[in-house]
């Protein structure tokens, strides 16, 4: 795949910015997020998570046979669920 | 980042014996690494629990302000403002710092005298801070529906950055002086060992012969290690990030009564918080509706247009709240050695620079700053203590 493949449409963050992430030696979705930006546009990381967490690991297992078994954690997710007016929240109670 | 200005954190065990021990990975503590490296101290080694990042350093809205209530934090922050400015110079990183000042409002008249008094401090220090009629603050920001303010006060050399990249580049450049960086290591003990000391961490053991806390809101459990009680304790602030926008916002804007703040990031992003209670005890970093609907309130009642701005993503970050609204610094009683670098109350981030350079300048030798001893943790015990009364959040 060429690396200028868009992984993250929000930020533009291409998959070679990915790999530069790791191979500098980071290896959690929440390190690849603050590196390049992915994630934190108006789709909060929907699109784009998955490939960062699968790459993650995908690095992990080339680390070495102890890491066959290593486990990638999502980033956490940040409410709103989808991007919401100020407005609204302006007219709601302190609890659902 | 620049190539070749990565930060590539340090793996494996770290070494054997070092001169200073910091544990804590966030500005303050790779502050102090850089700045001690600088001086020759090369020795050094900053164990963090998490990702840089992960705490407090990664979660606040990077305002840096010299507008204070007690002279001490008014001219540290003149100081620190100044180091940020000089910051992408010293460090080659940018850290999308804009002086666009803070507006700080009140919208009762009672407030006034609290704001007249403050300026006229901060004049006395050289910080051109001026009092402002409403008129002049909707000058300055025509969104503000003025009716809601009695009066304001603008020193337009306040400013915001972005805190990501202020991390990164003291880590590099402590990196690339020698200091190790360990991530992911998390401090189990502290055991004495004749002058210094020897940690247990889960990478292996370390003795320093110096250790410094900037744990931030978890240095209460790292000071137990060591059979110290700390009076500061965590408390939730949450703050929220909006859809970018043309730039548009040129201050900070603040308002005293409620803690309602509000700035432009480089992005074109709002980025906003506000005073919430919260009774839950420990180091929490969930977020709540209640703080959506408070925010929402204040803010659209103040700026009416941004009731259709569109909220992208909140979250929470950990003050280190300690009794008094100042940090605790130098060395607890009966443990000589070992460094207190915490109790910022959420401001830590923007005394970093200055802290961090004094701390340095102190343990390298020199001289030691009069914040060492006016911030020592004594200072509860014997109830010398004075109330800062511009704490936000």
């Amino acid at each position: 795949m060429s690396t200028k493949a868009i992984v993250c449409r929000c930020e533009d963050v291409t998959l070679a910015d990915i790999q530069h992430t790791l191979e500098i030696g980071y290896r959690t979705v929440e390190e690849v997020k603050r590196y390049t930006g992915l994630g934190t546009g108006p789709c909060e990381g929907k699109e784009c998570m998955a490939q960062a967490a699968r790459l993650c690991l995908m690095a992990l297992r080339t680390d070495g046979p102890d890491k066959n078994d290593a486990v990638v954690e999502p980033f956490t997710s940040r409410p709103p669920v989808q991007p919401a007016p100020l407005g609204i929240f302006a007219r709601g109670d302190e609890e659902p | 980042m620049k190539p070749g200005h990565e930060i590539v954190p340090t793996q494996g065990a770290p070494r054997a014996e070092c001169d200073v021990a910091i544990i804590g990975g966030g500005v303050m503590g790779l502050g102090i690494a850089y700045q001690l490296a600088k001086r020759g101290i090369k020795k050094v080694v900053v164990l963090e629990r998490g990702y840089l990042a992960q705490g407090a350093s990664g979660r606040n809205g990077g305002g840096v302000r010299m507008q204070w209530s007690t002279e001490q934090n008014v001219r540290l922050m003149q100081e620190s403002i100044e180091l940020c400015a000089g910051f992408a110079q010293e460090i080659g990183v940018n850290i999308w710092f804009r002086q666009g000042g803070y507006l700080f409002l009140a919208k009762h008249e009672k407030e006034r005298a609290l704001m007249e008094r403050n300026v006229e401090l901060q004049n006395r220090c050289g910080v051109p801070t001026r009092m402002m009629a409403p008129e002049e603050a909707g000058a300055l920001v025509p969104e503000l529906d003025i009716s809601k303010i009695v009066c304001a006060c603008y020193n337009p050399k306040d400013g915001v950055l972005f805190p990501w990249p202020f991390l990164w580049g003291y880590a590099h450049q402590a990196l690339k002086r020698g200091v190790e960086v360990h991530l992911f290591t998390n401090v189990s003990a502290i055991e004495r060992d004749g002058s210094g000391f020897v940690l247990t961490t889960t990478k292996g053991r370390v003795r320093a012969e110096r250790v410094i806390n900037a744990a931030g809101a978890w240095s209460p459990e790292v000071a137990r290690l060591v059979g110290v009680e700390l009076p500061n304790h965590p408390h939730r602030h949450e703050i929220l990030s909006t859809e970018p926008l043309k730039p548009f916002l040129k201050p900070m804007v603040s308002v005293l009564s409620s803690g309602l703040y509000f700035s432009q990031s480089m992005r074109g992003e709002i980025v906003t918080g506000i005073t919430v209670d919260d009774d839950a005890k420990g180091v929490q970093l969930g977020s709540r509706l209640k703080f959506l609907t408070t925010l929402a309130k204040e803010m659209v009642s103040l700026v009416p247009r941004f009731a259709d701005l569109k909220i992208l993503r909140q979250w929470a970050g950990p003050y280190d709240v300690s009794p008094d609204g100042h940090p605790i610094l130098g060395e607890p009683p009966g443990v000589p050695g070992f460094f207190l670098a915490c109790g910022f109350v959420g401001h830590g981030f923007m005394m970093a620079p200055i802290i961090s350079k004094l701390y340095a300048e102190w343990l390298a030798g020199g001289a030691k700053h009069e914040v060492f001893e006016r911030c020592r943790l004594s200072r509860f015990a014997e109830g010398k203590m004075e109330k800062e009364s511009m704490i936000l959040g």
